[in-house]
């Protein structure tokens, strides 16, 4: 029998995570995060499935842990919020070079600097343009309930394995702090060293037998050539993601006339500013980026022939919105509306932004 | 005159290099202690019978292709983090013999708080440190342990207290630490020094078998390149000036 709870956003990615079978979670208080890792530390999950738990001394040691035991082929996560994030781009950049697949929350506070601790959506960029040095691309995840939240880490773990690539969800303020209800998942055994082998052995540093090679995690290889081939491989692998991988929501778009691209917390916004918009007559519609790499950019695409204009809602100064206007490419009007610094639109400000921007506009 | 064949067998064996170490040539320059240590290191697996179990970390410095040369599992760390990934590895596999191999730009510069917090973590592990007061792969800079007045490329008058610091003496404060066991300083310089060397090695990760918490064994070395000395001149300069500074022996066995 299903199983719900009123719970938080934050807490209920530390309950998905032990029901997912996760191996271990490092990480470090960060507000508006900190109850991923209270929430562990009080369920005490090594009791229950063994499933490590460790307050590291640092953000920076977090994510290197997180590449230790993602290379022993397990699943392995980390969290944080924007500037720790920040900290952790170096480590995130060694695991997309060294494949190795794992698990980072992000629940976003406004920047730059120390900021805020309050909600915005203005790392897009640092998590789909590659925060860190050289050519990568992560699997990022925007989750719009505190049910995505739960959804969305097995479902994080399950494509990280799948291409060996780091997924990351991309949360806020808004989503980490608020309580719903959520359906939890069904608990998943932990998968045992044997089944860690059959799994990952061909690459995960489990101990070297005699019947193979040695397993190196390493994201050095300083022929140019063959490092350029490597780039190559993983350039294959980031397209196949983006034929294979995109999701992405459509709300109240059969009829519509104008349309809001919005993702996690801002794509709730707009849901309410659709409500105020028909009621007075403006035929608007949502579509609701789930995967944010890859993006939905065809589906922006076929959108842009049916609407008159488009506004993208972020809580940022306007980093989606590029990825809006390079999948429209100049065949209808795209605007960007967003409060950021912390700040949190109304719905009624989105839909006079609608109509200033790009109705009358 | 005998032939080759018949000297060649074994009862007349008196070396053999240890199957862990791989057949790879090593980029080490001549007279560098990397290539000792190594050796010392894949000799103890072998001896110990865990090359199943060894997961090593390398660093980023001279020794980041240590991969190359031991035939076990490995993980390449970024700069200065192989005690964090050597946290995960040794509570993620409880049963492993986690070892990392670290320089003193790694260690005792970059790495400084990973460092600092696996020991005091105790975590379960082998640190192998070697300090040659240099940053020998990027090209003989300035490192946390360059000796006052040392010359390198970014000491180029020697290193002055006032602008640079101190040497950091970073194994005694690891010696302070609740979380080490073991804390040794050892060289590689006389067939002596790496017979004594190697019995600390051994003696290092047998504590992970006894659970005994961290132990941290640094290698006084030398850097012929970086130092632009000979390998004989090294090892004599070596003594001469490093020993007073980072002195040889046991600072803690428990």
């Amino acid at each position: 029998m299903a199983e719900y709870k009123l719970m938080k956003g934050n807490e209920v990615i530390a309950e998905a995570a032990i029901r997912c079978g996760c191996d271990a979670y490092f990480g470090y208080p960060i507000t508006p995060q900190s109850e991923i890792l209270e929430t562990l530390t009080l369920r005490q999950p090594w009791l229950e499935t063994g499933m490590v738990v460790l307050q590291a001394e640092s953000e920076v040691a977090a994510i290197n842990m997180v590449y230790g035991g993602a290379a022993c082929g397990k699943k392995v996560m980390t969290s944080s919020s924007s500037p720790g994030i920040s900290l952790k781009q170096e480590g995130i950049t060694y695991l997309a070079g060294a494949e190795l697949p794992c698990l980072v929350v992000n629940v976003v506070r406004g920047g730059p600097g120390l900021g805020t601790i309050q909600p915005a959506q203005s790392d897009y960029f640092q998590s789909v343009k590659g925060g860190g040095h050289g050519d990568y691309k992560l699997i990022v995840l925007a989750p719009a309930s505190v049910q995505e939240m739960n959804d969305f880490v097995d479902l994080g773990f399950e494509l990280a394995f799948k291409y060996r690539n780091p997924a990351l969800i991309l949360s806020d303020g808004v989503i980490g702090q608020m309580m719903e209800k959520v359906k939890l998942s069904p608990v998943k055994p932990r998968w045992t060293n044997e089944e860690v082998i059959k799994l990952n052995g061909s690459w995960a540093t489990t101990g070297k037998t005699a019947d193979r090679p040695r397993n190196v995690a390493t994201s050095l290889e300083l022929d140019s050539a063959r490092q350029e081939q490597f780039n190559h491989k993983l350039q294959a692998k980031y397209k196949e993601i983006q034929e294979k991988e995109v999701r992405f929501e459509k709300i109240a778009c059969d009829d519509a006339e104008y349309l809001f691209v919005a993702y996690g917390s801002s794509s709730r916004i707009c849901q309410k500013a659709i409500d105020l918009a028909r009621e007075k007559g403006i035929k608007v519609g949502l579509l609701r980026p789930i995967t944010l790499f890859p993006y939905p950019t065809k589906a922006i695409q076929e959108m842009a022939e049916k609407v008159k204009g488009i506004l993208a809602v972020e809580m940022s100064a306007g980093q989606m919105v590029e990825d809006v206007r390079l999948a429209v490419n100049g065949k209808v009007k795209v605007e960007h509306f967003g409060r950021f610094g912390g700040m949190i639109p109304s719905p009624n400000e989105v839909v006079k932004a609608l109509e200033d921007l790009i109705i009358k506009g | 005159m005998s032939d080759i064949k018949d000297i060649i067998k074994d009862e007349n064996l008196v070396y053999k290099k240890t199957k862990v170490l791989t057949d790879n040539v090593m980029h080490y320059c001549p007279g560098c202690s990397h290539g000792v240590v190594h050796k010392l290191v894949a000799e103890v697996i072998e001896e110990m019978g865990i090359q199943e179990k060894t997961i090593g970390i390398s660093p980023v410095g001279c020794s980041v292709l240590a991969y190359n040369y031991l035939d076990i599992d490995w993980q390449e760390a970024a700069h200065g983090r192989a005690p964090a990934l050597a946290t995960a590895v040794n509570r993620l596999h409880p049963e492993k013999y986690v070892f990392t191999y670290q320089g003193d730009g790694d260690l005792a510069s970059i790495g400084t708080a990973e460092i600092m917090h696996a020991c005091n973590r105790g975590e379960n592990i082998v640190v192998i440190f070697i300090n040659n007061a240099i940053y020998g792969m990027t090209g003989g800079q300035m490192a946390p342990t360059t000796l006052e007045g040392m010359k390198t490329a970014t000491s180029p008058y020697g290193r002055d207290i006032k602008l640079n610091g101190h040497p950091l003496i970073i194994t005694e404060l690891i010696a302070q630490l609740p979380g080490t066991s073991y804390v040794t300083r050892q060289a590689v310089h006389t067939p002596a020094a790496v017979r004594k060397c190697k019995k600390a090695i051994r003696k290092a990760f047998e504590n992970i078998g006894q659970k005994k918490g961290t132990s941290f064994v640094e290698v006084v070395s030398t850097c012929n390149s970086g130092w632009k000395l000979s390998p004989v001149k090294s090892n004599e300069w070596m003594v001469e000036n490093m020993f007073p500074v980072y002195k040889p022996g046991d600072l803690k066995d428990e």
